[in-house]
């Protein structure tokens, strides 16, 4: 295994309630994967998608309930949490002074991995924007230097928040072929989308289905 | 440990890259001083009796005008729910960060001090003690300034706020470090000045990043 994951391995989520200012986002949500599994979760927009990946990174704190890695509360060692994970949200934190290159090897010198970045780049098809600065980036190019970051470093998790935002079709092709190849090495990936992203055999989570009756739309 | 130094590195790298915002702090910094002798007038014992205090006060607004950037860049880029992501500890980051704003600031304000101390006719028995002061207590501006930079992130009009937050805290650090300059110039005991002045920045060093951490989390809970 890749990641040093056993096959045991799973991320579950138990009984979670959450809400933001008086408004109940989900409850009763549960969940489980494992090793090589990936999860789309689906929803109307204020379904709680983005909330969810949130608690899930540990960004947020449920109101009730359990979310564990191996039957440990991520909540018990964050730090070790943050090392198995790797969380894309809406923003690109790429710095506009900084190269293209420059960005994906801060982050993964942080990881403490050696680094890939070369292929990292290469898999997005943006080697050839390795010395570019990041002022000059577009929108799509910004977001596939975010998710070269995330190639370029492994970590068993991959929480993504509409990956394909801003992205041309070479790029969701690119983009489902590493989440194929980080599945076929054992990791697992939890990603909201509206778009349809092709990934084989993946569960689906509809968090319209844990929306307080009373809320329903 | 490496971690840090990663992070002070691109943040110094990122800071030489856009150099003119340090240097902007540094004009401030001698203009407000400037400004003092064309306000109360040329007189040199007037300017000997106010130069320490006033290089002060001027150092410790300085210091705060680059505080607001401190997180809030990394705050609207995503950077930082991504560094408080990363198996590291974000009070470690956050030190980091106070690290390099006093590297960037702190060290060039003192750079600046000789030449504004000859300019304000600061008496020579003052003069390294001036330099001596804002060594120990510019590190301490940097630690305070953050916890209120950590507090306005989200909020509109951020810097007004910041200085309404950080300043009535940055009093106690004024009072010893101009009372140290006053010791020496008249030739009392500077001891206890120095060792209350070092006395808050050992306490500042654990708790302020400590402090910026908690609420940063409470900054990226929304």
């Amino acid at each position: 295994m890749l990641y040093g994951v056993s096959t045991m391995s799973l991320f579950t989520g138990t009984d979670l309630l959450c809400f933001r200012g008086e408004r109940v986002v989900f409850t009763d949500l549960a969940f489980a994967i494992n090793a090589g599994d990936a999860l789309v979760l689906r929803g109307h927009n204020g379904s709680g998608k983005s909330t969810l990946l949130r608690l899930l990174a540990g960004l947020l704190k449920a109101q009730k309930g359990d979310i564990s890695w191996n039957g440990e509360n991520i909540l018990d060692e964050p730090e070790q949490h943050n090392q198995r994970l790797h969380y894309v949200g809406h923003l690109d934190p790429i710095k506009p002074v900084l190269t293209v290159r420059e960005n994906i090897s801060f982050w993964s010198e942080l990881r403490g991995h050696e680094n890939d970045v070369d292929a990292a780049l290469a898999a997005f098809g943006i080697m050839f924007l390795c010395d570019v600065p990041g002022r000059f980036l577009s929108a799509g190019q910004k977001r596939r230097v975010n998710l070269a970051r995330i190639i370029a470093s492994p970590a068993p998790l991959w929480l993504l928040d509409e990956p394909t935002t801003a992205l041309d079709t070479d790029a969701i092709l690119a983009l489902e072929r590493a989440i194929a190849t980080h599945r076929q090495s054992g990791g697992m990936v939890i990603a909201s989308t509206h778009t349809d992203i092709g990934l084989d055999s993946a569960k689906t989570l509809n968090l319209d289905d844990f929306t307080p009756t009373e809320y329903a739309a | 440990m490496n971690r840090f130094f990663t992070l002070v590195r691109r943040d110094l790298k990122m800071s030489m890259r856009q150099g003119m915002d340090n240097v902007m702090v540094i004009m401030f910094f001698v203009l407000a001083v400037i400004l003092f002798p064309f306000g109360v007038g040329p007189e040199p014992t007037i300017l000997a009796r106010i130069g320490a205090g006033v290089i002060w006060v001027a150092a410790l607004l300085s210091a705060m005008l680059s505080l607001e950037r401190l997180f809030q860049t990394d705050f609207e880029d995503g950077s930082l729910e991504l560094l408080a992501l990363q198996p590291m500890a974000l009070e470690i980051t956050v030190f980091a960060k106070i690290t390099v704003h006093w590297l960037t600031t702190g060290m060039a304000l003192i750079a600046a001090t000789p030449l504004l101390a000859i300019f304000m006719n600061v008496p020579s028995d003052g003069f390294w003690m001036l330099v001596l002061t804002l060594a120990l207590g510019t590190p301490s501006l940097s630690l305070i300034g953050a916890i209120g930079a950590a507090l306005i992130l989200g909020s509109r009009r951020g810097g007004v706020l910041l200085s309404l937050l950080v300043l009535p805290l940055y009093i106690p650090i004024l009072i010893f470090g101009v009372g140290a300059i006053d010791a020496a110039v008249s030739g009392f005991p500077i001891r206890s000045h120095l060792m209350i002045l070092g006395g808050l920045l050992v306490a500042a060093l654990p708790l302020c990043p400590w402090a910026s951490a908690g609420a940063i989390r409470q900054a990226l809970e929304t």
